[in-house]
């Protein structure tokens, strides 16, 4: 198992536990964390599993890629350098501790 | 604020979604979810594309079970619901009767399955189970016949022509697709089709299935070990239109998506509503129209707003290397614009942009749903500088 920790726009930090080849989004949405929408299911049609990467984790995480970085065009929360969509985030065994932030707003 | 209790019947994207936000929004009376499939609510969109490549059903849970325990959403899946008393608000349930104070109507759609000879031979693919059934059927090197060159049939055919299969597409109109999108993008994905080795066959409708395969009104025949139909849906409504509540094609919604019934909602696929841009009623099979219709009715049920339902409609088809993307819903007679071959511009007669559809270009896509989500017109002018 993965431990992922979600800091949402107020402070508040979730952690729970996901499976490794699970996303980022995937994780939080089943398990109920507020703040991740993934409304497409990882489509990458949606724009509203926008979270920022902790700054301790980008090179882990690595970069977005192009098309991600056109789908938060939609995004309704600013977009920072270390913008992500969080479908796009597999879990691995390196990502175990990951910390996530999440914006005000997901539409 | 509803007082409840609320039911929901379908546990689809939709119902989920309702049964979610309801609770996200602050609802704290009694609430349960109704579904007639077995199992936890999924989504199925990927039963076409990425479950049908790679079988993991997992990924398609959209909550899991703990879920409902915390929320208290009481969760009755493999359950039927017969009969809704709109006088004593009561629906007559496989698990006995349960009272509402507002009921959500997320009933889907079905297969539809026209009156061709020999169609009980066909698969569907609808849900997880026509999809294990299907999926068992590509293990196996096989020759496929796909009734049907719609969305779900182009994207079965692309996974199966990927895994090394035989297969041939019949669509009865002229051109694939050709409810959803232009005349351009139909021949683009002709031609992707045809580049993997897709057999389509244009304008000829199927007249049989047969053991061997399927038999065309032209009088050609299809050699098949297998047949998909997926010649489109029909929307549940046979429990509302029972109920006495006012049907056509869908569920009869008024702008804040009320039925004639206004302690009954509807959302998704099952209802018919109107077209926030235009006012015509329309009714849509997709995610974005289960998920926003899901969110107006949380909205006005915990008194976070009662506005008109104002979406602009997105779909997606994801078909080998090829993504289509829409932003918007343009009419079949609205005018063609194709600005490169990815791209496609839509006006309706007074050149106003209706749609947009893409491929491969989600850029030009986000740009242009967000421009259409403004609530102004966007004119030819504004359309072309936009993705300029």
């Amino acid at each position: 198992m993965v431990k992922v920790t979600y800091i949402a726009a107020d402070g508040t930090e979730t952690t729970v536990e996901g499976k490794t080849g699970d996303s980022v989004m995937h994780t939080a949405v089943s398990n109920d964390v507020d703040g991740i929408v993934g409304e497409c299911g990882g489509a990458m049609m949606c724009a509203t599993c926008h979270c920022y990467v902790d700054e301790a984790w980008t090179d882990k995480t690595g970069e977005r890629q192009s098309e991600e970085d056109d789908m938060l065009e939609g995004a309704a929360s600013e977009v920072k350098a270390n913008s992500r969509l969080s479908c796009q985030i597999k879990l691995t065994p390196d990502l175990d501790g990951l910390v996530v932030h999440m914006p005000e707003d997901q539409f | 604020m509803e007082q409840g209790p609320i039911v929901i019947v379908g546990a689809g994207q939709g119902g989920l979604q309702a049964a979610a936000l309801l609770r996200q929004s602050g609802y704290e009376g009694e609430l349960t979810l109704i579904g007639d499939e077995p199992g936890l609510p999924y989504q199925r969109p990927p039963l076409s594309k990425a479950y049908m490549a790679e079988g993991n059903a997992d990924a398609l849970i959209l909550r899991a079970a703990e879920f409902f325990d915390s929320k208290a959403i009481r969760y009755l899946p493999e359950t039927r619901v017969h009969a809704i008393d709109r006088v004593s608000r009561r629906v007559g349930t496989d698990a006995g009767d349960l009272d509402y104070g507002h009921l959500i109507l997320a009933t889907g759609s079905s297969n539809l399955r026209p009156p061709i000879p020999g169609l009980e031979r066909a698969m569907d693919l609808r849900t997880l189970a026509d999809a294990e059934r299907l999926r068992g059927k590509i293990a196996t090197p096989r020759r496929f016949a796909v009734i049907g060159g719609g969305f779900i049939g182009l994207e079965f055919a692309a996974v199966a022509r990927k895994a090394g299969h035989a297969v041939t597409v019949a669509e009865a109109a002229a051109r694939l697709m050709a409810r959803a999108v232009s005349e351009h993008m139909s021949a683009m994905f002709l031609a992707k089709h045809r580049d993997l080795g897709a057999e389509v066959i244009l304008g000829d409708p199927v007249s049989s299935v047969v053991d061997e395969g399927v038999t065309l009104v032209g009088g050609d025949q299809v050699a098949a070990d297998e047949v998909l139909l997926a010649a489109g849906v029909r929307p549940n409504t046979d429990l509302a239109e029972v109920a006495g509540l006012v049907c056509a094609n869908g569920i009869v919604l008024d702008g804040r998506l009320l039925t004639s019934d206004p302690a009954i909602s509807a959302l998704g696929d099952c209802a018919s509503f109107p077209d926030p841009r235009t006012g015509r009623m329309i009714r849509l099979e997709s995610v974005q129209a289960a998920t926003d219709h899901a969110r107006h009715i949380a909205a006005r049920l915990t008194d976070k707003g009662d506005g008109p339902y104002a979406a602009v409609p997105w779909f997606w088809s994801d078909q080998a290397d090829y993504k289509l993307q829409i932003a918007g819903l343009a009419q079949p007679s609205d005018r063609a614009e194709v600005v490169s071959e990815d791209v496609v511009l839509r006006f309706d007669d007074q050149d106003e942009l209706t749609a947009v559809e893409t491929i491969n270009n989600a850029k030009v896509h986000m740009k242009t749903r967000r421009s259409l989500a403004g609530g102004e017109p966007v004119t030819a002018d504004d359309a072309r500088a936009l993705i300029g």
